[in-house]
């Protein structure tokens, strides 16, 4: 396993390996450098599998792209943790899929976000493609706010802040349906609500969880938005809204903390013995 | 396990750690990774502070 900061999940994943009599190696991506242009140099330092579980999503999708090179399993692949990493690219496989997903227009600058807010209308939310807890995502809920909103992001530095992901503001009670994907197996799914002083429902920022049974037609969604980003242990996001469940992210480097105390079952369990079967393979 | 904050030199007590987790000094608030040196016993260091892409 690959880490930066031991959380709950790196902590359950170390502690499962354990029970399992698994030899897990846990290694720090801050504590690494690996040589890129010798494809088998450093490889006995990691398994056949690596779970990679970097808190820095572009360490994590890095150190992927250079395990893979060397041969090794990564849970989850570079191409999904990249996909997953963007919200855009999210966006495109699940449309692209047929996944009813929330109204997305993208654009590159101020002017051209305007008509993107104006013909998705208000309440629009706007989001940085990558990023996450919530984090500069923001409501917009008229003319003047939203103007000032894209003139402060136009000045933040990062080119990616230049581009503009508008979405339509789902109207939706204020909870949202986090389900934990193993391979092929839903094995959690969980409401999370949104914390006392946040219409966000991230449990990093507050959000509290309890469990939810799915219908049989939304495990198939959730297993087919799995699987058009290319599978792996993901966390699918979903909203109710009026017109029917709506999928609105894949979350790659799933943190399942709240999903395991609210529906107690023992997730991390549940990924080592999906490396497991993948180290066979 | 008995430490010293690298911020403020507070002292820090901790049960049990491992490598990698987070403790927070509760002199000056300041978090800290405990880190393990070369002769394998542990040592705290001012972690990482939240980057613009954490978290999934």
């Amino acid at each position: 396993m690959i880490y930066d900061r031991i959380r709950t999940e790196e902590k359950e994943l170390i502690n499962a390996a354990e029970k399992k009599g698994v030899d897990l190696k846990a290694i720090d991506a801050k504590e690494l450098h690996l040589t890129i242009t010798e494809p088998e140099k450093e490889k006995e330092n990691f398994g056949s599998v690596t779970i990679e579980r970097c808190v820095s999503h572009f360490r994590g999708l890095h150190v992927t792209a250079i395990l893979e090179s060397k041969g090794i399993n990564v849970i989850n692949p570079y191409s999904v943790a990249a996909i997953c990493g963007n919200k855009l690219l999210c966006s495109i496989y699940l449309a692209k899929a047929g996944i009813p997903t929330p109204k997305t227009i993208v654009a590159f600058t101020k002017e051209e976000a305007m008509k993107a807010v104006e013909e998705i209308g208000y309440p629009a939310v706007i989001k940085p493609v990558f990023g996450s807890w919530g984090r500069l995502i923001a409501p917009l809920k008229d003319r003047e706010t939203t103007q000032s909103l894209l003139e402060d992001r136009e000045e933040m530095g990062n080119p990616l802040y230049q581009i503009f992901y508008i979405q339509e503001m789902v109207e939706r009670p204020p909870r949202d349906i986090r389900t934990v994907v193993v391979g092929d197996q839903i094995v959690a799914s969980i409401y999370r609500y949104s914390g006392p002083d946040d219409w966000r429902t991230n449990i990093a920022r507050g959000g509290r969880a309890e469990v939810c049974n799915l219908t049989e037609d939304l495990k198939e969604m959730i297993l087919k938005a799995a699987r058009v980003v290319g599978g792996g242990v993901l966390g699918v996001d979903a909203m109710e809204t009026k017109s029917g469940i709506v999928i609105h992210e894949v979350n790659s480097t799933v943190e399942f903390k709240g999903a395991m105390s609210a529906s107690e079952v023992d997730i991390p369990s549940k990924i080592i013995d999906y490396a497991l079967k993948l180290s066979r393979n | 396990m008995k430490f010293k904050c690298p911020e403020c030199d507070g002292d820090i007590e901790a049960k049990e750690v491992i490598e990698g987790e987070i403790l927070s000094c509760g002199d000056c608030g300041a978090e800290l990774e405990v880190t393990k040196k070369k002769d394998g016993t542990f040592e705290l260091k001012v972690a990482e502070s939240e980057g613009e892409d954490w978290g999934e």
